[in-house]
């Protein structure tokens, strides 16, 4: 690896098939997400993102296959603290302010208090005495992700995070990740918006519940030779259906 | 299990509660407002309102606490909360038991508003302590609550949920005793009374009103009760899945 990090990766999937009613939804996917730096998967909306990173937190039942996070398979009692999820729907309780919800979580995982401001802070969320159904759905996004940061993951799971977000916001939201990942949180982030993929270390492009390519943006431009990551990724589509 | 996380949850589900005044009002208040309409309905035959009263005080708590707590526990379900719980590192009872602590709470102050005005304003009388029906009618919010717990498992909707009420307890309601006495009924119903828990929780509370003491029978109904409550918070966890598909 770049800075000779001991080369285990952060998320390793092995043939990893998830089935939901009668439909094969992932098909067998393996693929390593490396520690530290932002890991991006991109892909169009239904192709299978949340379910792979259900896997990766381990709240999915897995048909075959498996994966394992920092060491552990997914889902292991002793990953709990370790990693962060935040799901694409903010979950949060809508009847109580955003500090009763942080509170309510960080005593629940055994953060001290002062945690509770000082992650929000890091999302910059100044409503903190506000009953969270009043904020907006962009501001209850951030309590989300709040609660995420308290147990100072070594793992963030992001599904969606920025969606439906407006662009100051999102540019905002990427500066935070990118300094959670400088201090040493390897985090997965999942976007169905290609321009998105330019602030991401490594890139897992996905369609229709398979992965198309495990490629760095850099790396996905060279062998494409396409400089705009989204005609790199129609580029890659069509290779594949070439074959 | 964890006792800082059963004590955090608990105060978390009343601070919603406290976040909503016009539901605190409605369960605090509509079983004593019943009471109040039901003393007045049998005003022309008195003894009527001592020998249902008394079994009342007991079953209101056990129907509010039965609905409150499985809508409550529904959303928490279906909002993605319970989902973000189950990925953190608690045990699947500490959130049942968060919530049996909270709306425990609340159903003993009920019980307690109940009983003081059908006691106290209603000139409700029962053969027994008025005591033990109070604590009787606290152990019904319990049952009502641990079965709410449970049966939200089963509901996807909020209007799913609220069926419950007709489906799962008007027959108990109507095989338990208070309308025909059990030894009266076809002998299937009866038998059937046996399987459904209301009817020990009924039992135990017919008996000190109109008997005057629990009996032997009467502390097996306690027990029963109790062991119903225990089975139920234990079933509702694990209907808590921490992998679903």
């Amino acid at each position: 690896m770049l800075h000779g990090v001991s080369a285990e990766p952060a998320v390793a999937a092995e043939s990893l098939t998830v089935v939901r009613g009668d439909t094969e939804v992932l098909h067998g996917l393996s693929f390593a997400v490396p520690r530290g730096g932002i890991t991006g998967l991109l892909g169009p909306s239904g192709c299978g993102k949340t379910t792979l990173m259900r896997c990766v937190v381990g709240v999915q039942v897995i048909e075959s296959g498996g994966v394992d996070v920092l060491g552990a398979p997914a889902g292991a009692a002793e990953l709990r603290a370790r990693v962060g999820y935040v799901t694409q729907a903010p979950s949060v309780y809508g009847d109580i302010t955003v500090g009763e919800n942080l509170r309510y979580f960080a005593r629940v995982l055994g953060a001290d208090g002062a945690r509770v401001s000082e992650v929000i802070n890091t999302v910059a969320l100044h409503e903190h005495d506000r009953v969270a159904n009043k904020l907006s759905g962009g501001q209850r996004s951030r309590i989300s992700l709040a609660t995420a940061l308290l147990a100072e993951p070594d793992l963030l799971v992001l599904d969606e995070p920025t969606v439906g977000l407006d662009p100051v916001l999102r540019v905002e939201l990427w500066n935070t990740f990118t300094s959670l990942a400088e201090a040493g949180t390897t985090l997965l982030v999942s976007s169905h918006v290609m321009d998105e993929a330019e602030r991401c270390d490594s890139l897992l492009l996905m369609r229709d519940g398979d992965l198309l390519a495990t490629e760095t943006p850099d790396g996905l431009r060279s062998r494409t030779g396409e400089q705009d990551l989204e005609a790199a990724f129609l580029a890659l589509i069509k290779e594949r259906e070439a074959v | 299990m964890s006792p800082r996380i059963t004590i955090a949850t608990a105060t978390r589900v009343l601070t919603q509660l406290r976040r909503d005044p016009r539901t605190i009002a409605l369960l605090l208040v509509i079983p004593a407002a019943l009471l109040t309409l039901i003393k007045f309905v049998f005003d022309d035959s008195p003894g009527a309102f001592d020998r249902i009263g008394g079994p009342l005080v007991g079953l209101f708590p056990f129907i509010t606490m039965f609905l409150v707590t499985s809508i409550t526990m529904l959303r928490e379900r279906t909002t993605g909360t319970l989902e973000r719980l189950m990925t953190m590192p608690l045990a699947k009872l500490d959130i049942l038991a968060g919530y049996g602590l909270a709306f425990g709470l609340v159903g003993t102050l009920q019980a307690l508003i109940t009983s003081g005005v059908a006691f106290g304003l209603l000139d409700l009388e029962v053969a027994g302590s008025t005591a033990v029906v109070i604590l009787l009618a606290i152990g019904n919010a319990l049952l009502g609550m641990s079965l709410g717990l449970f049966v939200s498992a089963f509901a996807q909707t909020e209007f799913q949920a609220i069926q419950f009420m007709p489906a799962f307890v008007f027959p108990q309601l109507l095989l338990c005793g208070l309308f025909v006495a059990r030894d009266q009924m076809a002998a299937a119903l009866e038998a059937v009374s046996y399987a459904l828990p209301l009817t020990y929780a009924y039992d135990a509370l017919d008996r000190v009103t109109s008997d005057g003491s629990l009996g032997g029978r009467g502390t097996l109904d306690v027990l029963v009760t109790c062991g119903v409550i225990l089975l139920a918070l234990a079933l509702g966890a694990a209907t808590l899945r921490r992998r679903t598909a």
